[in-house]
């Protein structure tokens, strides 16, 4: 039986981490070398926990899929990074940071990892700022803050709008500052197929060479996976082309419990998809909200150019539901409203799949300059990918598939329910319940990488036996590896007709119409037959081109479509069992008749934490709860009227 | 509605670094004007492999113009025809019915081909190795705002930050130089009080690397500015001249 010790210090709020800092187990500098640490991913988690491992002195192997380490998908984030310094003078504090996420997620994560998290976002901050990081600046040569969501404090730090890119940056630096002096061994192009387990504990990993196709065993005294987010599943979203949940669904295939899988945010504010050919989504700032106004003609099958429809024949939907928020309404319900309309056959452009953002009014009142100056670079994003100018028509845009709150399920330390086996970053479900505040996703990555694990990971270490090798001809190793190789060769030999991409495009079409912005009993049902038949067709009627032992994008990519698939049935299972909605979880059963969330804390307040069974080839997962105690701050139903 | 337009592409198909390489040839009918220059070549892919053939290899992962995977270099332009734009952010509504695009790996020594158009470019990594950080360890940093920065070094530093070492400047140099790459990390940090101290050791380690590298001079053709989709200056490889001659000359 697996218990679900959240293993939180006691104690008031304010210094359970400076109490467990006290408490926890550290291993001396000169023994320190004698531990060899796997971190697999290199964006802002992985890079972070890397740089300041090998600092500490221990023996650290980054592995990353990419040519590069500098490459990780962190490196788009545009927006900012939070921290409770309070410089404007605004009245924030850590107590204020905390509360807010805690409340932005729609409490359903823990207090003590929320609390950490704004308790060392201060030195994300002055980390940063060390390294090199171009922070945004005043004419006074201080730091510069901005506005984000779900916050009434100015708290954003930002360099322009490629904060993530430069905070990367800092962290591949001083990775690279490690590799020189040799405290981190640094294989790009390779991708980790298996976590090896002997006695129980995280002991290695199998990787695959991407260029050579070689099968690699790796042997260490931890494993840290801080390998993203899982929203390719959708096919269609803001991630990365390489983005996936292989290293993580490999590693819950062998015991490693995942976490809220059904929590996916989806941002409103997108380009919208222009066709079948579509390989990603583009988003575009929230902040246009501020000015725009969002609507779709009021009769189906308008095709009128939007600057022929008179005023009383735009439907302008959030402002006439949400006459108190209007445009502004929240990211969950700004997309679900969208989906709505569309679904009700008013939706604009030629697939029918998008509603206008338009900035008529806003250049009227303020002038053109004026909203140039504020979104200059945004329209001009939007005019080079869309093909037309938001200065002189509205934009078209939709909802799209961003970010993962859930993941797998990690203790207080970062460690899954495998000792040895740890989860950083997105990767994990930790910090941001139902929905995560933007801003939030680059200070949980830098926080858990350099200055959580680096604690915790020691407080582990120090009772496994320095210099443990159970060598890597062990069985355990034999077996993973054999694993490994068998899941390629049985993929290269299906020799079908279907290509991967095409399968791919159905799954996430499915997961998005069944399990994206609105759920169902009934759809999700569907969803889980409908995804079990594709499953099947995809192991009998793929086709994979070209051999092993070479350079094989298209291999990479068919590994990764076969996880997302059981992925996307276990995302099913846990929409379906959690009979409320909360956050960006919003089961159309469980609605007031005004369309807003209830949240049922009597049944439902809990982490979800799934576990693999394989019985006879049929996956079956167990739901684990871990009731989430709410002993600081008080649970309230989410408004915007 | 959109139209599709019928391009007539030839692309670089090398089976490994050590094979030799050839230009395969393929007209594909049904380009759309919204398509992205890499989500053209995911439909050449879909074909070929519905023909049973193997795809073209490419680099490729944000599909946002921040990552630096992609480096394609089209009818001899790295990254193609669009001034401050990376090759994934490129349209074909920047291209007509009928037209003829060819597509190589970015040619450079330093950059071996590992199949068809994709390179091995991590010599960028070992430049950076050499000295592109600063030395400081996580955790002993001071308050952020102890040292007040003007705002002019703040944004020019941010300028040079913005590479996103994609390599295009090595492909467009006549002489295969990484000097731009390489002096824009130089002169990033060197705009900073944080990166200063080390600014000498860093010069004098990095271009060294650099050389070692195999990547040639700089003869000042300018070539790198003019592709470079982030738009950085070669101010910065004349900044990073002074600042190694001073280096050196100051022992």
């Amino acid at each position: 039986m697996i218990s679900l010790d959240a293993k939180i210090p006691e104690g008031p709020l304010e210094q359970k981490w400076s109490r467990h800092k006290k408490d926890m187990k550290l291993v001396a500098p000169n023994n320190r070398r004698k531990y060899e640490v796997i971190i697999v991913g290199t964006g802002l988690a992985g890079g972070a926990a890397a740089a300041s491992m090998a600092e500490m002195g221990y023996k650290v192997k980054s592995f990353c899929i990419q040519d590069s380490a500098r490459r990780a998908h962190s490196i788009a984030a545009q927006g900012g990074i939070n921290a409770a310094k309070n410089y404007p003078n605004d009245g924030d504090s850590v107590w204020r940071l905390f509360y807010d996420t805690i409340k932005g997620g729609d409490y359903r994560s823990r207090e003590a990892n929320v609390y950490r998290l704004a308790e060392v976002s201060n030195s994300i901050i002055d980390q940063a700022v060390a390294q090199g990081v171009p922070f945004a600046r005043e004419y006074s040569g201080l730091l510069a803050n901005r506005s984000f969501g779900g916050a009434q404090v100015s708290r954003t730090f930002y360099a322009r709008g490629q904060t993530g890119q430069q905070l990367l940056l800092g962290a591949y630096q001083a990775m690279m500052r490690q590799v020189e002096l040799g405290g981190i061994e640094y294989f790009t192009r390779h991708e980790m197929l298996e976590v090896v387990i002997i006695d129980g504990k995280a002991r290695g990993v199998i990787t695959r060479d991407l260029v050579t196709g070689e099968i690699c065993r790796h042997e260490a005294d931890a494993v840290i996976l801080a390998t993203g987010g899982y929203g390719n599943v959708f096919y269609l979203s803001t991630n990365a082309k390489n983005s996936n949940v292989t290293a993580a669904w490999r590693a819950h295939k062998k015991g490693a419990l995942f976490a809220n899988p059904s929590f996916v945010q989806v941002h409103p504010t997108c380009i919208p998809v222009s066709g079948d050919y579509q390989s990603k989504l583009t988003l575009m700032s929230e902040s246009l909200r501020n000015d725009g106004r969002v609507w779709v003609p009021r009769t189906k099958g308008d095709n009128r150019h939007p600057n022929d429809i008179p005023e009383d024949e735009r439907f302008y939907y959030l402002e006439e539901k949400y006459p108190s928020f209007g445009n502004l309404v929240p990211r969950d319900v700004a997309s679900r409203n969208a989906k709505v309309v569309c679904d009700q056959g008013l939706g604009v452009g030629e697939t029918g799949l998008a509603v206008y953002l338009d900035f008529r009014d806003a250049i009227a009142r303020d002038g053109k300059d004026v909203i140039a100056a504020k979104y200059g670079n945004l329209f001009d994003m939007y005019a080079n990918i869309a093909g037309e100018d938001p200065y002189s028509q509205p934009m078209r845009i939709f909802p799209a598939v961003h970010y993962t709150m859930g993941g797998l399920w990690v203790d207080y330390n970062l460690m899954t329910n495998i000792p040895g086996l740890f989860a950083a970053g997105e990767a994990n479900f930790s910090d941001h319940g139902a929905n995560r505040l933007g801003a939030s996703a680059l200070m949980q990555g830098l926080s858990d990488g350099y200055f959580v694990l680096p604690s915790t990971i020691g407080n582990y270490l120090a009772d496994v036996k320095p210099g443990t090798r159970y060598g890597t001809d062990h069985e355990a190793f034999e077996t993973a590896a054999k694993q490994a190789q068998d899941s390629i060769d049985r993929l290269l030999n299906i020799n079908g007709k279907r290509t991967i991409i095409d399968f791919h495009r159905t799954l996430g079409r499915i997961v998005w119409d069944k399990i994206g912005i609105s759920r169902t009993k009934e759809g999700l049902e569907e969803a889980i037959a409908d995804i079990r038949s594709l499953r099947d067709e995809f192991w009998t009627n793929v086709y994979v081109p070209g051999e092993k032992n070479n350079y094989n994008k298209y291999l990479e990519f068919a590994g990764r479509v076969a996880d997302f698939f059981e992925l996307a049935e276990l995302m099913a299972m846990d929409a379906l069992d959690r009979e409320e909605s909360c956050g960006c979880h919003l089961r159309e059963e469980f609605q007031t008749e005004e369309g807003e969330a209830i949240r049922n804390d009597e049944e439902f307040n809990y982490v979800s934490a799934w576990e693999f069974k394989d019985r006879n080839g049929v996956l079956e997962e167990e739901l684990h709860k871990e009731v989430l105690n709410f002993e600081f701050v008080e649970l309230k139903q989410r408004s915007y009227k | 509605m959109s139209t599709n337009m019928t391009i007539h592409l030839r692309y670089w198909r090398q089976s490994g670094p050590t094979a030799k390489g050839y230009f395969e040839d393929r007209t594909l009918s049904t380009v759309n004007e919204h398509m992205s220059f890499l989500e053209m070549l995911d439909v050449l892919n879909e074909e070929l492999q519905l023909e049973g053939k193997d795809p073209v290899e490419f680099d490729y992962d944000c599909r946002e113009g921040i990552c630096g995977s992609c480096n394609l270099v089209i009818n001899g332009q790295a990254h193609g025809p669009k001034k401050g734009t990376a090759c994934c952010q490129l349209h074909m509504r920047n291209y007509s019915d009928g037209d003829h695009i060819t597509i190589e790996p970015p040619r450079a020594s330093a950059f071996p081909v590992i199949k068809d158009l994709v390179v091995d470019r991590s010599a960028f990594d070992r430049i950076i190795e050499a000295g592109g950080y600063v030395s400081v360890k996580t955790g002993s940093a001071q308050e952020a705002n102890a040292r007040p920065i003007p705002k002019n070094d703040a944004d020019l530093a941010f300028d040079y930050a913005a590479c996103i070492g994609c390599g295009a400047c090595v492909a467009a140099c006549p002489n295969a130089s990484a000097s731009l790459f390489t002096s824009a990390k130089i002169s990033h940090l060197s705009h900073l009080p944080q990166g200063d101290v080390e600014r000498s050791n860093r010069v004098v380690a990095m271009v060294e690397q650099m050389e070692e590298e195999g990547f040639g001079d700089c003869s000042n053709f300018g070539e790198c500015e003019a592709v470079c989709p982030k738009e950085i200056s070669i101010a910065a490889i004349a900044d990073m001249r002074r600042d190694y001659a001073r280096a050196v000359l100051q022992g």
